[in-house]
């Protein structure tokens, strides 16, 4: 029997998707402590606000990151959820996890924690939800000792970098997503544990311009493969797609008769920067307009390939939105090699942050101080070159402007001289 | 400067804070001619030592005196805001 009647949670049962609504009564059978989570998550409801007091104090040992107070504010009338600390987990790169170690994570979190988890949280982490104080030492003892697993960020610090899965299932990735984000994990140990940024920053790793992981939309420093030099083009596997022996998207959007497959109205219109052409037999691609968007690979992935030139495009800037609107990320370097233990990037990460730690308001993300400040000021203060993909059109950001100094005799002009040339 | 002193001077600044909890940021004050780098080292340093502790939103991090301003007590409910 319910200790609480939850109507308006048991609305979000109905429908045929998933209810987080009815996972949570079914490990209250196990977990009576639950029964007050519904309780208070239905008054919540009726109230028409939030029953968790902001924030808290509780964390481990030395770490500023990784675990997140929530506290009732309704302690005695719902005693089982009086603290229901979230812990973030680092997540494995690529999401991959073997059977054995999802059983782990589970036995302990069942044993110290509520059972309930988010797989995973918008920054990649796998999130624990409900906890008690004095649990806390005793999962980062577990985690880190018997799993091998490290907390993940949270607050002002670096948030766990996230990859998609890469060179190792996916042919399209021109970089090692799983390797970079290893890296820079590791690499950033103490900016993910111990918060000194103004806030939030994420670094997110896609192996091409698809960007599964969404680089480009939710990360302050986004790294995303690329190539720079020609797209492979197999002849003969174009004229199968033309022919229809082979199924365009793989076959992906098979599910419906789309017709014949139009190669000119499907691929070359489609492309962006209207680099392609077909001119009933052979296909071309003007390659120095091509942006790398991936459109025309991924319609035809057995005859079009990425170059072999390749490396990453780093971004920066993206974030949701807060307290201003969403942010897409900018191009600050187009193309950096991918090698060894990713020195290039790092370099251009550190000077990112020192720039950041310096001129960042308390809660304003980097997107945020390029936009006040301007793009100008970050490319002066880290020392990267005005390049032409920093610009979407002409006019359109026109950020970029000379210095005096690198200006042959600066500012001043000799005045008679000038008009004498152009007269008034 | 020594790491010590930096150390004894963010303490100072810190009790004398009228706020519970501050940010990093405001942290500097307490030795403007330093870096960021610099500040955190002592921080953190600080906060090993337990006398300033890491309060999260989730979302940001403050810091504050152990055991000043909002504590975890106070938090549980056991202490009556
Ligand atoms: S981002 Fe590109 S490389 Fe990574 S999984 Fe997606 S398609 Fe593959
Ligand atoms: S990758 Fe994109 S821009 Fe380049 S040729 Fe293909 S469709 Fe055009």
């Amino acid at each position: 029997m319910a200790k609480f009647k939850t109507p308006f949670l048991d609305e979000l049962e109905k429908g045929p998707w998933p209810s987080f609504v009815t996972d949570i009564k079914r490990q209250a059978k196990t977990k009576p402590e639950l029964e007050d989570l519904l309780g208070q998550v239905e008054l919540s409801y009726k109230d028409k606000e939030t029953h968790w007091k902001h924030g808290g104090i509780v964390g481990v040992f030395g770490y500023g990151g990784g675990v997140i107070g929530r506290y009732s504010d309704m302690p005695k009338e719902f005693p089982g959820v009086a603290h229901f600390h979230t812990v973030r987990v680092n997540q494995t790169g690529g999401f991959y996890y073997s059977t054995e170690y999802l059983g782990k994570i589970m036995d302990m979190w069942e044993r110290r924690g509520s059972g309930l988890t988010n797989m995973h949280g918008s920054t990649g982490d796998m999130v624990l939800l409900g906890t008690t104080t004095d649990q806390l030492e005793e999962i980062f003892w577990e985690l880190t000792h018997d799993m091998q697993t490290d907390l993940g960020g949270s607050g002002g610090n670096l948030r766990t970098p996230s990859c998609c899965l890469g060179m190792s299932r996916c042919e399209y990735s021109c970089i090692d997503a799983q390797a970079i984000c290893q890296e820079m994990t590791m690499h950033y140990q103490d900016e993910l544990h111990r918060p000194a940024f103004p806030y939030k920053f994420k670094i997110k790793v896609s192996g091409c311009a698809n960007d599964c992981v969404a680089a480009i939309a939710r990360s302050d420093c986004a790294i995303i493969g690329t190539w720079k030099d020609n797209i492979r083009i197999d002849k003969s596997a174009v004229a199968a797609y033309v022919n229809g022996e082979l199924k365009s998207n793989a076959g992906a959007h098979a599910g419906r008769d789309w017709g014949k497959f139009d190669i000119v109205k499907e691929v070359v219109n489609l492309c962006p920067t209207g680099c392609m052409s077909y001119d009933g037999k052979e296909l071309t691609i003007d390659d120095k307009e091509c942006t790398r968007c991936m459109h025309c690979i991924n319609t035809m992935p057995r005859a079009l390939r990425p170059g072999v030139d390749k490396g990453a495009t780093l971004l920066c800037g993206a974030k949701a939105p807060i307290l201003e609107g969403q942010r897409l990320a900018t191009v600050i370097v187009p193309f950096v090699k991918t090698e060894g233990t990713f020195e290039e990037i790092k370099e251009v990460i550190n000077k990112l942050l020192d720039w950041w730690m310096e001129h960042g308001k308390n809660r304003e993300r980097i997107g945020e101080l390029i936009g006040r400040m301007g793009m100008r000021e970050m490319l002066k203060a880290t020392g990267l070159p005005p390049v032409p993909q920093m610009v979407k059109e002409p006019r359109s950001n026109p950020y970029i402007f000379w210095e005096e100094s690198e200006v042959p005799g600066g500012w001043t002009r000799d005045l008679a001289a000038f008009r004498k040339k152009h007269p008034l | 400067m020594d790491i010590e002193e930096l150390k004894k001077k963010i303490m100072e600044w810190a009790e004398k804070s009228t706020k519970p909890k501050f940010y990093f940021k405001d942290i500097g004050k307490a030795a403007p001619e330093l870096g960021p780098r610099e500040i955190k080292k002592a921080v953190t340093a600080l906060v090993q030592e337990q006398k300033l502790e890491y309060w999260s939103s989730g979302s940001t991090t403050m810091y504050g005196v152990k055991g000043k301003g909002i504590t975890e007590e106070a938090q549980m409910g056991t202490h009556e805001e």
